[in-house]
C-alpha cells in the first residue's frame, strides 16, 4: 500500500510540464525520455550533446535534490531480476516501436492534443493496467 | 564540435529541463514503482497520485506549446523539432502495448528508471541495462 499524495504529485507533475515546455520553447525539442535516451544510443552526429547534457540533469537531479537539503523517498521494487529483465527489454522496445512513453505520449503529446499520442497514452495505460492485474489477483 | 542546433544556451537549457524534470519525478514520487504499481491497480489499494502528476504536468506543458505555436523559432535553436507522424498505426498500437505490459511488469517507465539510478539499487541498474538493451535490439531491428 502506498499513502495518496495528491498535493507533492500536482507539484512534482508541474516541474514535469515546467521541464517540457522550457525543452520545446528555448530548444525547440519534446521533453520524451524514451526518444531522447533511444536516440542518444544512435549516435546521430550533430544531435548528441544536448541528449546527453538533458539525460545527465535528469540522472543527476535526485542526488542534488538531496545535497540541497530535500527529501529523496526510498524506492520500493519488489520484482524478481528475471522480471526486472523482462520488463525492461520490453519497455526499451516498445517505447522505441511506439515513439515515446510517459512522457513524450502521456505528457507532451496530451498537451500538443496529439490523437495519436492519446492513443497510445490510452494503449499502455490499459495494457499495464491489464498486466498489473493478472500479476496481482490472477497470478500472485 | 558544436553542430546543427546543438549550440552552448541550447545544450545547458537542455541540462537545466533535464534537472527540473527529475525534481519532478522525486517529488511527484513517480521515480518509486510501488507508487506506479497502486495507480494501476484499480482493483486493489488504488493510490490514484499518478493522475494528479499527469494533470500537474499536462496545462503547463500545454501552456509550453502553446506559447511556442505563436514563435516562428524557439529562442535556441532554427526549428521546432514535432513528431511527424500523426497516423495511429499498427507499430504505435504493438509498441504501446509492448510498453504497457513492461511499465506494468515492474513499475518503471524510462524516465523514472534514469532517475533512480541514484539510489544505486542492483534491481535499477538491472531495468535499466535491459531498457538499453531492448532499444538496442529495436535499433538494429530497423535497419
Amino acid at each position: 500500500m502506498t499513502e495518496f499524495t495528491p498535493i507533492s504529485a500536482a507539484l512534482g507533475g508541474a516541474l514535469i510540464g515546467l521541464s517540457a515546455l522550457i525543452l520545446f520553447l528555448l530548444d525547440g525539442r519534446i521533453a520524451g525520455i524514451s526518444g531522447i535516451l533511444g536516440s542518444f544510443l544512435a549516435f546521430r552526429p550533430g544531435e548528441i550533446l544536448w541528449r546527453l547534457a538533458f539525460l545527465a540533469g535528469l540522472i543527476a537531479a535526485p542526488a542534488l535534490y538531496a545535497a540541497a537539503g530535500g527529501h529523496v523517498p526510498p524506492l520500493t521494487v519488489t520484482s524478481s531480476i528475471p522480471l526486472l529483465l523482462i520488463g525492461g527489454f520490453l519497455v526499451g522496445f516498445g517505447t522505441r516501436l511506439g515513439n515515446g512513453c510517459t512522457s513524450g505520449h502521456g505528457v507532451c503529446g496530451i498537451a500538443r492534443l496529439s490523437p495519436r499520442s492519446i492513443a497510445a497514452t490510452l494503449i499502455f495505460m490499459t495494457a499495464a493496467g491489464v498486466t498489473v492485474f493478472i500479476m496481482r489477483h490472477v497470478a500472485g | 564540435m558544436l553542430r546543427g542546433d546543438q549550440t552552448m544556451p541550447a545544450i545547458l537549457i537542455a541540462l537545466v529541463s533535464g534537472l527540473i524534470f527529475g525534481v519532478g519525478l522525486v517529488i511527484s514520487q513517480m521515480m518509486n514503482p510501488a507508487k506506479v504499481l497502486n495507480f494501476l491497480d484499480v482493483a486493489g489499494h488504488w493510490d490514484p497520485s499518478l493522475a494528479f502528476v499527469m494533470a500537474g504536468a499536462i496545462p503547463v506543458a500545454a501552456l509550453g506549446f502553446y506559447l511556442g505555436r505563436r514563435r516562428a523559432a524557439p529562442v535556441f535553436a532554427k526549428t521546432f523539432s514535432t513528431p511527424a507522424q500523426t497516423k495511429i498505426d499498427f507499430r504505435l498500437i504493438v509498441g504501446a502495448t509492448l510498453f504497457g505490459i513492461g511499465w506494468g511488469l515492474v513499475g518503471f517507465c524510462p524516465g523514472p528508471a534514469l532517475a533512480a539510478l541514484q539510489s544505486g539499487r542492483h534491481e535499477v541498474f538491472i531495468f535499466v541495462a535491459a531498457m538499453i538493451a531492448g532499444m538496442l535490439a529495436f535499433g538494429i531491428s530497423s535497419v
